[in-house]
């Protein structure tokens, strides 16, 4: 009972990273039907916010407030996963709906410039840069009516990428100077160190469990939450479920496809980049971290069923608890006296490569009994 | 009008071969040994951009997945020539299995003591895999984006696998050729490069051929049919599943031949040949040369692969920045590729743009009505 426990929490675990990880996928994958392979690089902007915030936090000024940085660097990587997400949507994205095929090529190039653009350009600047993003996608709207239907609007939108542009490298050179660390760019790896109240251990039931997991579950728990009321309760949610559903008549009734897009995919990536604070937890930051969870991601989205944010969530945990019950081979300890061939094949399939190759076998030959997922969409289309 | 269409003066055709099976024979020559053997590789990964542009430009399945192909190709040569040299070592059995202390060869190396079995296992092999793999895949008619993801995860599953077995084929460190004999030569040597060179440059030519007769005639029809409307394909009679199958698995072929041949230029054979980026850079190869022209795809190959050592040379950090920059360019810009874009509009679009070269009135009618209408 112990040992079934033990497993149930570590697989909730697994799980729960996967499909923080995954929740941003499903939106955009699910909703618009866009393949962004640079989701695994958004995650990894959301953990170097995680590492930047941490030194920022070190600064004398913001010292007394040191504890809860890992707090404040959730919806700071939201935020900064979310404007890249934007600026993606804006240029390059919108070019290519209705060909997944291509988009798919195109976000893996996106992915490739940001995992190069943080080894070659140093954080204080790919910050200073951020903000000038933020400042630039988003003070124009913030101007009066009046002002956004004159003529001149244009000429105030080039003013506030100035000024967007000035406050990024003046905010960048300043990181610069005051925090040595981020004023030079490297391809090494970073660690983010929690908290002292995340450090060590907690006993749930008899069995130990450390904290930062149990900080990851309570991000996810909470971004599941979130998401859902967002869609179920608030009147952009509805837009974007009816553009999901039918995106011409949206259209016809008057919502703002264009806007629901963007709002979409600006979600999509701010997820991914409370997934990179999740991410940052767990191991030391790297270009690359994006790129180990960016399949199983995508594997969580195909097994759950698109479009379909339960499917997401039993997937994800069903994938963790088989990742957990096969690579540390507790099959054997559950039934200690199987013969000797089964406990082999066991055996041999219980380090952690050997798992994923068991799970994607796995998912593979699901997928031949239900092509579509745990929770396929229904529709009377041929292509469906 | 299509390349293809044009009808080359009989001369010119005949001469551009002689060229080009001159420059073949005169490279080795020309050119020093380390840029030489460097277009043997670039040549041979030609090959596999061949089987892409065949299943993704012909018949518009994009197979994030080639790499499984491509280093079975290469793992099958290299146990060949692993075991054939290995008499020296103790228990006859190549060198690394002492290092896992491994006495007894696994099994399935044993066939591979046959030059004949392995001549034939380089390509069927992959071929079969492949078409196992497609078959599961097309059976359930899963398509478009959820292909490419599944290709992507058994590309994992292959590399997971490869990684983590020392004891069945060395893992992560892969397989050495270049120290191996064969015939009694050494492969890494000069005079055996040279030779590769050669088998590869005729290999190239020869999968050309293949690759075009392939697409021609009703064969090559119903794989556009696929790749432009699959339902009309379905309904008209056809069973898509079948031909979906047979090019996957003449692409996984094509791929395990590219496969060996890179892996006996290079001198190692490793789980890197399955990574996630190497399969997508494959994609690249052929969307840049141009998808559905099946020279584009050969072309594609070698120039962005020389491109890559020559930029990764002087500056080693940019070339990511513009291997990223293609991606976007020739999706966003370039659809067609370079080929398909000279074989086009392209050329003549860009001169009426800037004047040198009259508009061609679609619709000269109408074109008069509405400067009629104009002048009203």
């Amino acid at each position: 009972m112990e040992l079934l426990l033990d497993s149930l929490f570590n697989g909730v675990a697994i799980g729960s990273v996967l499909l923080v990880a995954a929740l941003g996928l499903a939106i955009v994958f699910g909703l618009m039907g866009v393949i962004n392979l640079a989701h695994g690089e958004l995650m990894m902007l959301g953990a170097y916010t995680t590492y930047v915030t941490q030194l920022i936090f070190k600064l004398p000024i913001l010292k007394p407030f040191y504890n809860s940085y890992i707090i404040v660097s959730i919806f700071l990587a939201f935020i900064v996963s979310g404007v890249v997400g934007i600026l993606l949507e804006k240029t390059i994205i919108r070019k290519l709906y209705g060909s997944p095929l291509e988009t798919l090529l195109a976000t893996w190039g996106v992915s490739l410039i940001l995992q190069q653009f943080v080894r070659s350009v140093p954080l204080a600047y790919g910050t200073g840069l951020i903000i000038s993003l933020l400042i630039g996608l988003f003070l124009p709207t913030t101007f009066p009516t009046k002002i956004k239907e004159s003529i001149n609007f244009k000429y105030f939108k080039f003013s506030s990428w100035i000024f967007a542009a000035l406050t990024g490298v003046l905010t960048g050179s300043l990181i610069s100077s005051s925090i040595g660390k981020l004023s030079r760019a490297s391809a090494r790896n970073v660690d983010v160190t929690a908290p002292s109240w995340m450090r060590g251990q907690v006993e749930i039931i008899g069995t130990t469990f450390p904290k930062t997991r149990l900080m990851i579950i309570v991000i996810t728990l909470i971004s599941v939450i979130a998401i859902t009321l967002f869609l179920k309760q608030s009147a952009w949610g509805m837009r974007i479920r009816a553009v999901t559903q039918n995106r011409q008549m949206s259209d016809c009734l008057g919502i703002s496809t264009e806007k629901v897009d963007i709002i979409t995919f600006g979600i999509g990536s701010g997820l991914a980049g409370v997934a990179g604070v999740a991410v940052s937890l767990l191991g030391s930051v790297g270009p690359n971290v994006g790129g180990n969870y960016i399949v199983g991601c995508f594997m969580v989205v195909v097994l759950g069923g698109v479009g379909n944010l339960l499917g997401t969530v039993l997937a994800s945990f069903g994938i963790g608890i088989m990742t957990d019950l096969i690579g540390a081979g507790r099959f054997l300890s559950i039934w200690p006296n199987m013969p000797l061939p089964l406990s082999n094949t066991i055996n041999f399939f219980a380090t952690t490569s050997m798992a994923r190759v068991m799970i994607f076998a796995l998912i593979v030959l699901f997928l031949q009994f239900k092509p579509t997922g745990l929770f396929p969409q229904k529709g009377r289309m041929v292509e469906n | 009008m299509s390349l293809s269409k044009i009808k080359f003066d009989k001369k010119i055709v005949l001469s551009f071969w002689i060229i080009l099976i001159a420059l073949i024979i005169a490279a080795p020559t020309l050119l020093p040994v380390f840029r030489l053997n460097l277009l043997g590789r670039y040549l041979s990964l030609s090959i596999v951009a061949l089987g892409v542009d065949l299943i993704w430009g012909y018949t518009g399945l994009l197979s994030l997945g080639q790499g499984i192909f491509f280093a079975l190709g290469g793992y099958c040569a290299a146990m060949y020539l692993q075991i054939t040299s290995s008499s020296e070592f103790p228990n006859n059995i190549p060198e690394f299995f002492a290092l896992y202390g491994v006495e007894k060869l696994p099994f399935f190396w044993e066939p591979f003591r046959s030059p004949f079995f392995t001549f034939f296992a380089i390509w069927i092999i992959p071929a079969l895999v492949a078409g196992l793999i497609g078959f599961l895949v097309f059976r359930n008619r899963i398509k478009g984006v959820y292909f490419s993801i599944l290709t992507q995860a058994s590309l994992l599953v292959f590399f997971n696998f490869f990684n983590g077995q020392q004891k069945l084929i060395n893992g992560t460190n892969g397989l050495k050729t270049d120290v191996t004999q064969l015939f009694g030569q050494m492969v890494g040597s000069e005079s055996m490069q040279r030779i590769f060179f050669w088998i590869t440059a005729i290999l190239v030519i020869a999968a050309w051929f293949f690759a075009k007769w392939v697409v021609k005639g009703r064969f090559g029809n119903i794989l556009i049919g696929i790749r432009d409307d699959e339902p009309r394909v379905r309904f008209t009679g056809y069973n898509p599943v079948i031909f979906k199958t047979i090019i996957f698995s003449i692409a996984g072929g094509l791929a395990g031949i590219s496969g060996a041949l890179y892996t006996v230029q290079s001198g190692i054979v490793s789980p890197q040949f399955m990574t996630v980026p190497f399969s997508i850079e494959m994609v690249i190869w052929v969307a840049v040369g141009g998808r559905g022209t099946l020279l584009g795809a050969i072309l594609g190959a070698v120039f962005i692969n020389y491109a890559k050592s020559l930029v990764s040379e002087a500056l080693p950090a940019s070339w990511m920045f513009i291997q990223g920059g293609l991606f976007i360019l020739v999706v966003t810009a370039l659809p067609e590729g370079v080929l398909g874009w000279i074989q086009g509009d392209g050329p003549r679009n860009l001169l009426q743009r800037y004047g040198l070269k009259r508009k061609i009135e679609t619709y000269p009618s109408l074109e008069v009505n509405n400067k009629e209408g104009n002048n009203e």
